[in-house]
């Protein structure tokens, strides 16, 4: 997020975008409530479900999914057209307002709403009020950037906040909610292909010179592959080892036939982790390592707060902490690790995470610090690009609408789209050990709206035969108005109906996320004792 | 603006309440109904001051100073008011604090104390109210112990925004009741507003009081809204959590996960002892046996396909330092850049 969660009641207007805020960021979704019930903060959802927040929004516009950037250009083209932008701020701040203008002309409210089926007035009564707002803040989540066209969702995005100066000042920005506790954190420390610890390039000299100097060790300056291309690797035999800590593929990545049978084509599979999950059945070697309440460290959230993980009880058994785990091995394998504790590896992160620098376990205390925190006196940053944009001037990118790589058609008519459940959290191996959890949550259905269910001659409860071009999942459908007509909704929970057997592997080309929210299927009866 | 209080003179802001002026001045003034968090209602009456000129003491929580206000907060008439709304409460509320989940913590029962309340001179011809049940299983309701404030009412209308609970019937038989049980999200937001032991959490067996648990504060493994919490401790088990409304950025507040979704630490299902791979079965094994296998089958791949033929995902459940060690294993000792990890699903 570029801005923090307690300042978005400085907002006038806050538009939410494929984020389901109440079952996937609870706590943000009570606070979004009450924003808009005691600080008279208009809410805008835009989704294509009738989530939650539509209850206390005063507008809700339902694009079909798949279809974002029409309607965030529709946005540009009614903010421009009607003289709506901040020519100030776009003319000090930003570039590229030329080259978007180019673009915009064509993407009328008219023209959007034949694309998404947004009605035009609505849209542009919308454009209006987030633009005149003093302050006007924009959240989104999964439901923007799991796209083949996620990147452009985001930019276009970006580009609304631009164009009317929503950023850089409280109570606006373009804020992303990160969906698990410590995905932010993961991100910061490198544990993605092209990046060292702080986002620092790989393939640039000056970083790995950097590292090589501070690890003593000759590194690669090859960026590796992401997690979509490890499984196709392994699949075709490139990839001969894999080792996984906390993590399980086998439930959360898109198509998960072939994920098995990637996994199971490896020489080498080390599974570190808390239980027997579905991927470390498929394991060489498991190592059992210790949860969230046996552990010393810190987590940062989605606003970027590093905060104190404190070690509350004993690991079972013989689990140890995965740091620890990684010291051993690494000894083991001649490059010895001899941390005493994880302050000690948080000191040795500060010392080459410039946004760290400043961070020590005595400052976090109870409140945390959002980084950026270049020094120990620096309080830390809790709303970015203020009074000037990071990168310099803010780039303004056009992006054209492109469709979904696949939408409904005569032999797969539904759109399914997938998304998290309130009670449970991701692959649920932690969520389902909870009673009460449990007690609310036990079955996964898929939701249906009532009409096409009507037609299709399906009773609510019934069991249904859900199917895409990559497999099929056997399920109770739940009738429901949260989807509107001709999209089906379910939760990727729980492993004994895998929504990922059903959903596209295919990857946005930048971010390699790939299209878990749109999926073709077709949906039919399930006549017990037969099969599909 | 100007005012009085207890005889300290004071500087203060226009807008604020009498309570809030108190409480920056470390004066300190007893309340019941009033909650930071919630819009103030003045109806417990513990919080009367007496302000110069004027007839009848005041409600704190709810009365804005003015400037030339003259207040005392602890004067011999204010003390028995106080003394005499606590003998009142105490009327139909059980003295139940040996069973009481709530003994040792509860707002009640430090105000007896403290208003030394030993005598209760009024009795009223009432039955006991009965159990029902509560909008969630996780909760359950007493209703001889409500002391009638509404924090939790208020709770879940003002802070989760799902007005599942309200008052019903009158006098000596109101009692709170789940007028909308269906929109009940068992976050136990009203659980933990409760300043009695009227609402408790049923799902832990094991029940600890506050000077024998350890109370250790740490940020909720769930989502990416990092909430801070308590992780409560009894003989090296989590037995409860709870929050510091001043820790971290969710003011106190938590989602069912956070609240209720700690089980698994304790759960019977999780892993103990290193596993290998024995034909189809994975067996139970040393540290050292895992390891070694582990470094010397990734020693022999590395050197027969190269650095690249390995891949590691880290982890977003992870801590920073699980994952930056991680991430510098991948990169340094196996000599690959192939790491990532889920956070783009
Ligand atoms: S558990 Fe939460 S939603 Fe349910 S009644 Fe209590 S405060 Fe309201
Ligand atoms: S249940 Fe607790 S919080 Fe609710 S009214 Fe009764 S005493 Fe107050
Ligand atoms: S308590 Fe709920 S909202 Fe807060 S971090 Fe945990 S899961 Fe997220
Ligand atoms: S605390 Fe002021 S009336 Fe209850």
């Amino acid at each position: 997020m570029t801005n923090s969660v307690e300042d978005l009641k400085e907002a006038e207007v806050i538009i939410v975008t494929g984020s389901n805020t109440t079952e996937t960021h609870p706590v943000i979704g009570m606070w979004l409530r009450h924003l808009s019930r005691y600080k008279g903060v208009k809410l805008i959802v835009v989704d294509p479900r009738k989530i939650d927040l539509t209850e206390e929004a005063i507008m809700w516009l339902s694009p079909k999914p798949g279809h974002d950037v029409a309607w965030l250009n529709g946005m540009a083209n009614v903010i421009i057209s009607e003289g709506l932008y901040n020519k100030k701020f776009v003319e000090e701040q930003t570039e590229g307002f030329e080259e978007l203008k180019k673009i915009i002309d064509k993407y009328t409210p008219e023209y959007v709403e034949q694309i998404c089926g947004i009605p035009a007035d609505k849209l542009r009564e919308v454009a209006r009020i987030y633009a005149k707002a003093k302050n006007a803040a924009i959240l989104y989540c999964m439901g923007i950037t799991q796209h083949s066209k996620g990147t452009d969702n985001v930019k276009a995005i970006s580009n609304l906040a631009l164009l009317c100066g929503h950023i850089g000042k409280p109570g606006s920005g373009v804020n992303p909610l990160r969906g698990q506790n410590n995905v932010q954190g993961a991100c910061d420390m490198g544990g993605l292909p092209d990046v060292y610890p702080g986002y620092q390039k790989v393939h640039l000299p000056e970083n790995k010179a950097k590292f090589e100097a501070f690890w003593n060790v000759e590194l690669s300056d090859k960026p590796g592959l992401t997690i979509v291309e490890m499984t196709n690797a392994a699949y075709e035999g490139k990839l001969k080892a894999m080792y996984i800590m906390g993590e399980n593929p086998m439930v959360t990545d898109p198509d998960i036939t072939h994920v098995e049978e990637a996994l199971k084509n490896l020489e080498l599979l080390i599974v570190q982790d808390i239980f027997l999950t579905e991927t470390a059945k498929l394991a060489h070697v498991v190592l059992p390592s210790a949860s969230f309440a046996e552990k010393d460290g810190t987590f940062v959230n989605t606003e970027r707060r590093v905060q104190l993980v404190r070690k509350a009880v004993n690991e079972p058994g013989e689990a140890k902490q995965d740091w620890k785990i990684i010291s051993e091995l690494s000894t083991k394998m001649g490059y010895p690790m001899n941390y005493k504790n994880a302050e000690e590896i948080f000191e040795e992160i500060r010392k080459v995470t410039p946004q760290y620098a400043g961070i020590t376990y005595k400052r976090l205390g109870l409140k945390g610090i959002q980084w950026p925190c270049p020094d120990e006196n620096h309080p830390g940053t809790p709303i970015l690009h203020v009074g000037k944009i990071a990168r310099g001037k803010g780039l303004i990118v056009p992006v054209e609408y492109r469709p979904p790589a696949e939408s409904a058609d005569n032999e797969y008519p539904f759109v399914l789209t997938t998304g998290r459940n309130y009670y449970h959290y991701h692959s649920s191996t932690m969520t389902r050990k909870a009673r009460v959890l449990n007690y609310y949550c036990q079955e996964s259905m898929v939701e249906i709206n009532p009409e096409d269910a009507n037609n299709l001659g399906i009773g609510d409860g019934e069991w249904v035969v859900v199917e895409s071009r990559r497999g099929h999942v056997i399920v109770k459908a739940k009738f429901s108005d949260r989807v509107p007509k001709g999209v089906v909704f379910k939760h990727f929970h729980f492993s004994e109906a895998a929504v990922n057997k059903l959903t596209n592997t295919i990857l946005d080309p930048v971010s390699k996320i790939p299209e878990l929210k749109v999926s073709a299927v077709r949906i039919k009866k399930h006549v017990k004792g037969t099969t599909v | 603006m100007q005012i009085v209080i207890d005889g300290k003179n004071i500087t203060a802001d226009h807008g604020l309440t009498i309570l809030e002026i108190a409480k920056k001045e470390g004066i300190h003034i007893p309340t019941l109904c009033f909650m930071e968090k919630l819009l103030p209602i003045g109806s417990c009456r513990m919080c009367v001051v007496e302000v110069e000129g004027y007839e009848n003491p005041v409600t704190a929580c709810n009365t804005p100073a003015v400037d030339g206000m003259v207040i005392r907060t602890n004067t011999e008439k204010i003390r028995n008011m106080r003394k005499d709304i606590l003998r009142f409460l105490l009327i139909n509320h059980p003295l139940d604090c040996p069973i009481c989940d709530k003994g040792g913590e509860c707002l009640l029962q430090d105000l007896v104390y403290e208003y030394n309340v030993d005598v209760q001179p009024y009795t009223i011809k009432a039955p006991l109210k009965e159990y029902k049940e509560y909008s969630t299983p996780a909760i359950k309701y007493h209703p001889n112990r409500c002391v009638m404030c509404s924090r939790c009412i208020r709770t879940c209308r003002e802070v989760v925004g799902r007005n599942v609970l309200d008052i019903v019937g009158n006098g000596f038989d109101a009692r709170v009741e789940p007028v909308n049980p269906d929109r009940c999200i068992a976050c136990g937001e009203c659980l933990s507003a409760c300043p009695v032991g009227a609402l408790t959490e049923t799902v832990s067996p094991t029940k600890g009081r506050i000077w024998q648990i350890k109370r250790v504060p740490t940020v909720c493994a769930y989502c990416g809204v990092g909430c801070s919490l308590e992780l409560n401790v009894l003989d090296n088990k989590i037995i409860k959590v709870t929050t510091d409304v001043n820790a971290g950025m969710n003011k106190g507040v938590l989602c069912a996960k956070g609240r209720f979704g700690y089980e698994f630490v304790n759960s019977p299902e999780r892993l103990t002892k290193p596993l290998i791979r024995k034909g189809n079965e994975l067996v139970e094994t040393t540290w050292d046996e895992a390891l070694s296998f582990v470094a010397s089958k990734l020693t022999e791949i590395k050197n027969k396909y190269g650095s690249d033929s390995i891949a590691g995902l880290a982890s977003a459940r992870c801590t920073n330092e699980d994952n930056y060690l991680f991430q510098k294993f991948i990169r340094a000792v196996i000599g690959t850049n192939n790491v990532d990890h889920c956070a783009r699903l």
